[in-house]
């Protein structure tokens, strides 16, 4: 089942002003109940007007948003509820912290939605777990954490809400190595768990390769592929004359298979490489 | 919406006004501002006033630009012309009430209308053909005497700069934060004054938490380029008066005397 839709979706910045431009042009997809979605796209090519509209925070100058069959503009003063159930983390969101203590910025969320304080106090400390934030943080000031801290802790507000669907505008970036794996796992975990549909926007084609189940490409303001994750990766020059790439080890074993190995050449993630290339390098060993 | 308004006003085009030396720009409309309020008689101002057109169209910027300029102080020019058609003197041409109309009132309405309307045309230019940059430049090179007062001249010229730097991108971080709150659900648009003032609270805190840091950044930035304030400072753009200034200085002196001449030839359009 289709969560979210749109159909012939347009943006245009400035309009009637010399400085008018498209950003989104005529975009119909459709998001799959429970699917992890990546979204990759060069610097401009339209994304983060995209996954804006998809929550209702900006209004398309003309095309539809369905959420679970409804169209999210057709009671403009109703927005959002739609905002609840689709929940956007932006970039750097640590920067949206505001409150006296971490646990009362994370409950900022929960009780816009008219939930009781005991409510979003429950909500704030399992988003908070979710997060991996420990609990004797949750009573400091979010200007005393961490940056990775602030970073849990800002995408815990979003995930106290619950949403159906949860939109995050590269969580990751700016962290370090070990922390951004932390993070990715944890995302990849709560997806399981909740069972609910993500959005992953990234710049890191290791990240995307590891935890999507399909890709949207865009580029120039359209939407260029919709696919399987390993189908969009099997087209690398495509990708490549779009500014973007595949990941690393897919393109070794690409290239691997090229040679002539008998390797998958849509691998996407080391441990599976591994898997494949030990048994094939022993192989070869004993043959010698 | 935030991104809507514009501050600077400069708008750049190629045009013998956008080349000008800001600091004979900055004299110039003074000293222009200084005629307008001299004038006496229609004859002076309608010189001024057509010195005043001639230059729009030199500055080869779209006209409907000075016209939005001119729209936002319309209340005040439509106001003191209508205040100023019942304060003539001399015989009445209609009268009902307290009120009377005459044609010296009319005439005076006229004349103050005209001189507030070249009055915004002539700053407009100015800001509309100098960037900011130009404009602080020149001011600071303007002020720079009263540095021998022990006046800091070029700091409050730098602090000037910063601010104008900093204003898009603090409109931009408002923009960002305000779109990251009401994902969360802040509602923003609805309630009363009290809940609309309170909604602000989560935007206001980070964005002030962020305009410190950047302060901070642009401090640490700053210092270790060795920046140590004015003294001894050298410009990458030094103000140089090239010729073209001589000729516009020129063009500006020949139209003074033709409006002394008016101004002193005519008789004034008598005041009450």
């Amino acid at each position: 089942m289709n969560i979210l839709e749109t159909k012939d979706l347009c943006y245009q910045y400035g309009v009637g002003t010399p400085f008018q431009k498209t950003a989104v042009e005529n975009v119909s997809l459709a998001i799959r109940q429970g699917e992890f979605l990546g979204v990759i796209g060069h610097t401009g090519s339209g994304k983060s007007t995209l996954i804006q509209m998809l929550n209702g925070l900006i209004r398309p100058t003309s095309g539809q948003v369905l959420l679970n069959g409804k169209d999210i503009w057709a009671e403009p003063k109703k927005i959002r509820q739609v905002r609840f159930q689709v929940g956007m983390v932006f970039q750097y969101p640590e920067y949206q912290l505001f409150e006296e203590t971490v646990l009362k910025d994370i409950m900022f969320g929960p009780k816009n939605m008219g939930l009781s304080e005991e409510e979003a106090r429950e909500r704030a400390l399992r988003a908070a777990h979710f997060t991996g934030l420990k609990q004797d943080l949750l009573e400091k000031s979010p200007f005393e954490l961490s940056g990775g801290e602030k970073r849990r802790a800002a995408i815990a507000g979003v995930i106290a809400m619950d949403p159906e669907v949860l939109i995050l505008d590269e969580p990751t970036a700016g962290l370090d190595p070990r922390g951004r794996d932390v993070l990715l796992a944890q995302i990849t975990q709560y997806h399981r768990e909740r069972n609910n549909t993500v959005l992953l926007v990234s710049h890191s084609m290791e990240d995307i390769g590891r935890t999507a189940d399909r890709l949207l490409v865009m580029n120039g303001g359209h939407k260029a592929m919709l696919e399987e994750t390993k189908t969009v990766f099997s087209r690398g020059p495509e990708l490549e004359q779009m500014g973007l790439r595949v990941p690393q080890i897919t393109k070794i074993m690409q290239e691997l298979k090229a040679m002539g190995c008998p390797v998958d050449p849509a691998t996407l993630t080391v441990d599976d490489a591994l898997k494949q290339l030990i048994p094939f390098l022993k192989r070869k060993e004993e043959a010698q | 919406m935030i991104s809507d308004i514009t501050l600077g006003q400069y708008f750049p085009a190629k045009s013998v006004l956008h080349r000008a030396d800001p600091r004979l720009k900055i004299c110039l409309t003074i000293f222009l501002i200084v005629l307008i309020f001299v004038a006496q008689n229609f004859f002076a101002l309608g010189l001024v006033a057509a010195g005043v057109v001639a230059v729009m169209l030199l500055s080869r910027i779209p006209l409907k630009l000075y016209f939005k300029s001119l729209k936002a102080i319309l209340v005040l020019v439509v106001f003191t012309a209508v205040l100023n058609i019942f304060y003539g003197s001399g015989e009445p041409l209609v009268q009902f009430g307290i009120f009377r109309i005459t044609l010296n009132g009319i005439l005076n309405s006229i004349f103050v209308t005209v001189r507030i309307v070249i009055l915004i045309l002539a700053t407009s230019i100015l800001t509309f053909t100098t960037s900011p940059t130009q404009l602080t430049d020149a001011i600071e090179r303007l002020l720079k005497p009263l540095t021998k007062l022990h006046v800091p001249v070029h700091e409050f010229a730098m602090m000037m700069t910063i601010a104008l730097r900093f204003v898009p991108t603090l409109l931009e971080e408002t923009d960002k934060i305000m779109s990251a709150q009401k994902a969360r659900g802040a509602d923003m648009e609805s309630g009363g004054l009290m809940q609309r003032i309170k909604a602000l609270i989560p935007v206001l805190i980070p964005l002030f938490v962020s305009a410190f840091r950047r302060a901070y950044d642009l401090a640490t930035a700053m210092e270790s380029r060795c920046y140590h304030g004015g003294e001894g400072r050298t410009k990458m753009k030094v103000l140089r008066f090239t010729q073209g200034d001589w000729v516009i200085l020129g063009v500006c002196a020949v139209f003074f005397a033709a409006f002394l001449a008016l101004n002193i030839a005519f008789p004034a359009v008598t005041h009450m």
